[in-house]
């Protein structure tokens, strides 16, 4: 799967139908996770009467936004149990779709600035191995080695003390996974809406049996919620409150270079992450601004702080120009983890707060949300990331692994 | 970047303040009654409108005091700003002068 030749154009991939009156399962939503969670109804659970409604256009949200990271070097068991299924699904997907979406595993640098962020590190790598996921922890030296722009130098103002390196790490093209995932879910059989936004619910009691869009009212046996930064305001329309918030989150790529990096960095300290796109851009983001919003752009002064961090981890940087600046809306939740599996209200399901690092799931995460919502149960994989563990301190504490960087 | 009014400073750059989430989310009156659920919404759930929003701010590089904001979290206008003593204003009209 390296062939650098683009798949054919999205008009071809899916078709167009009208909305009907009543579906099986409605997903709300065609980002990732919505298109993922449809396939895995069609593909695993033969439920192929299914509506995807997206209010914008496929996968114009924040699956068209992220800076297409992709690894499992979380910390708790939960976690690394399901980004590292992720992964391990992402390696067998290209092939699976029959769709090159240039899945790259060309490995992740945590960096470490502090004698805190090394003793994190050390951790993270031991509980990685544990779990069975590949992890190292690298000296400055050996990182230089990975990646040989970085600046390992001690005469910064925050020295690279070491860094976490785990090689199945990687980046993959993010709207050709969508496009790869639409196109099997719509061959299987689901309707793929665009331009349909979800705008209330129908509800039996405390039971959801449909819901109301600007393209009329659809009635459905079940709903899963896959509206990422907006989930808190749907679900509230629906009666149920989710311990969410949403916050802009900023990305920017330079113009085109010939290739400099050759591997995904991310530091949490200076709190910059950079890889190079296959096409020659250099791809990085920041942190979330620290307010609420929906505006889909963010403050300035965060990219600032991004730009001084990059100069002085990659010197060669200082001269590349800044082509494009975007935000997208992120739902995060209080433990920095996801809310995937059921609600009080029955026949609705939520699969929301993955922040800033959900692209790396959408595999999992649309297979454990199609199981959820075709069985009614979660998931081993879901199960431990129900809305319940706010309330019984269950929590699954990844401030450290995806904190705002992710 | 956000101007924001410190009651007491005047108008400053974001830069100058740290972000406190929702205001007016009071300490329970009976912390002893409280079930396991009714202490999830104290800790853990907040409002998170698409539209006005009262939430809390603090000059941290200015006079340091924590103060509430109603902002717009699509349009991010800040609306009014005022102090923890003051009731949360009425919201201006609509078409008004902002
Ligand atoms: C700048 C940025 C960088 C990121 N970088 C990474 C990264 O490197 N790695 C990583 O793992 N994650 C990253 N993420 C996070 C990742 O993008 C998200 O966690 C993930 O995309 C969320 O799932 P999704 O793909 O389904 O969301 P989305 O693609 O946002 O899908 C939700 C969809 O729901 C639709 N919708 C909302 N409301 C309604 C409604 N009422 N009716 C109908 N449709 C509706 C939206 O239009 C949207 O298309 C990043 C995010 C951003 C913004
Ligand atoms: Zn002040």
């Amino acid at each position: 799967m390296t062939s650098t030749a683009l798949p054919e154009h999205p008009d071809w991939l899916w078709r167009n139908p009208e909305p009907r009156s009543s579906y099986d399962v409605v997903i709300v939503g065609a980002g990732g996770h919505g298109l993922a969670t449809a396939y895995y109804l069609a593909k695993n659970h033969g439920i192929t009467n299914v509506a995807v409604l997206e209010k914008g256009w496929l996968a114009g949200g924040n699956m068209a936004r992220n800076t297409t990271i992709i690894r499992s070097n979380y910390l708790w068991d939960e976690s690394a149990a399901i980004y590292e299924y992720a992964l391990k699904l992402w390696e067998r997907l290209p092939e699976e779709l029959d769709y090159d979406f240039l899945f790259s595993q060309r490995g992740v640098l945590n960096l470490a600035h502090t004698l805190q962020d090394v003793r994190e590190g050390v951790r993270r790598v031991n509980a990685n191995r544990l779990n069975g996921v590949d992890a190292e922890w690298l000296e400055p030296d050996q990182v230089a080695k990975v990646c040989p722009i970085l600046n390992v130098s001690s005469r910064t103002r925050y020295p690279v003390l070491g860094a976490t390196f785990q090689p199945r790490a990687g980046i993959a093209k993010h709207d050709h996974v969508a496009w790869a995932l639409a196109r099997r879910a719509d061959e299987m059989g689901v309707d793929l809406i665009q331009g349909c936004e979800v705008t209330g619910f129908l509800k039996d009691g405390d039971r959801v049996v449909g819901v109301d869009t600007n393209r009329g009212r659809i009635h459905a046996g079940g709903v899963g919620l896959a509206a990422a930064g907006h989930s808190s305001v749907l679900a509230e329309r629906a009666g149920v409150r989710l311990p969410v918030q949403s916050h802009p989150l900023q990305a920017l790529v330079s113009e085109l270079h010939e290739p400099v990096h050759p591997t995904v960095v991310m530091s949490n300290h200076v709190h910059v992450y950079v890889s190079q796109a296959h096409k020659g851009e250099l791809v990085m983001g920041a942190g979330v601004d620290a307010y609420n919003g929906y505006g889909q752009r963010g403050s300035f002064h965060v990219i600032e702080q991004q730009m001084a961090a990059a100069v002085e981890l990659f010197p060669v940087f200082a001269r590349a120009h800044v082509l494009r600046t975007w935000g997208g809306i992120v739902d995060v939740s209080p433990d920095a983890s996801p809310i995937i599996g059921t609600t009080p209200v029955e026949n609705l399901y939520v699969n929301c707060g993955w922040g800033t690092g959900g692209f790396k799931a959408t595999p999992a995460a649309g297979w454990a949300f199609a199981h959820t919502i075709a069985t009614g149960e979660p998931h081993p994989l879901n199960a431990p990331f129900a809305l319940e563990r706010f309330a019984t301190g269950a929590l699954i504490d990844e401030h450290g692994a995806a904190a705002v960087a992710h | 970047m956000l101007l924001i009014t410190c009651p007491w400073c005047g108008p400053r750059d974001e830069t100058e303040y740290h972000y406190g989430g929702q205001a007016h989310v009071p300490y329970p009156e009976n912390p002893a009654d409280l079930t396991d659920e009714q202490w999830a919404e104290y800790v853990f759930y907040r409002d998170n409108p698409k539209g006005p929003f009262a939430e809390r701010w603090m000059h941290g590089t200015g006079c340091r005091r924590w103060f509430n904001v109603l902002r717009d979290t699509v349009s991010y206008e800040v609306l009014t700003s005022y102090r923890l003593d003051e009731p949360r204003p009425a919201l201006p009209q609509a078409g008004g002068n902002r």
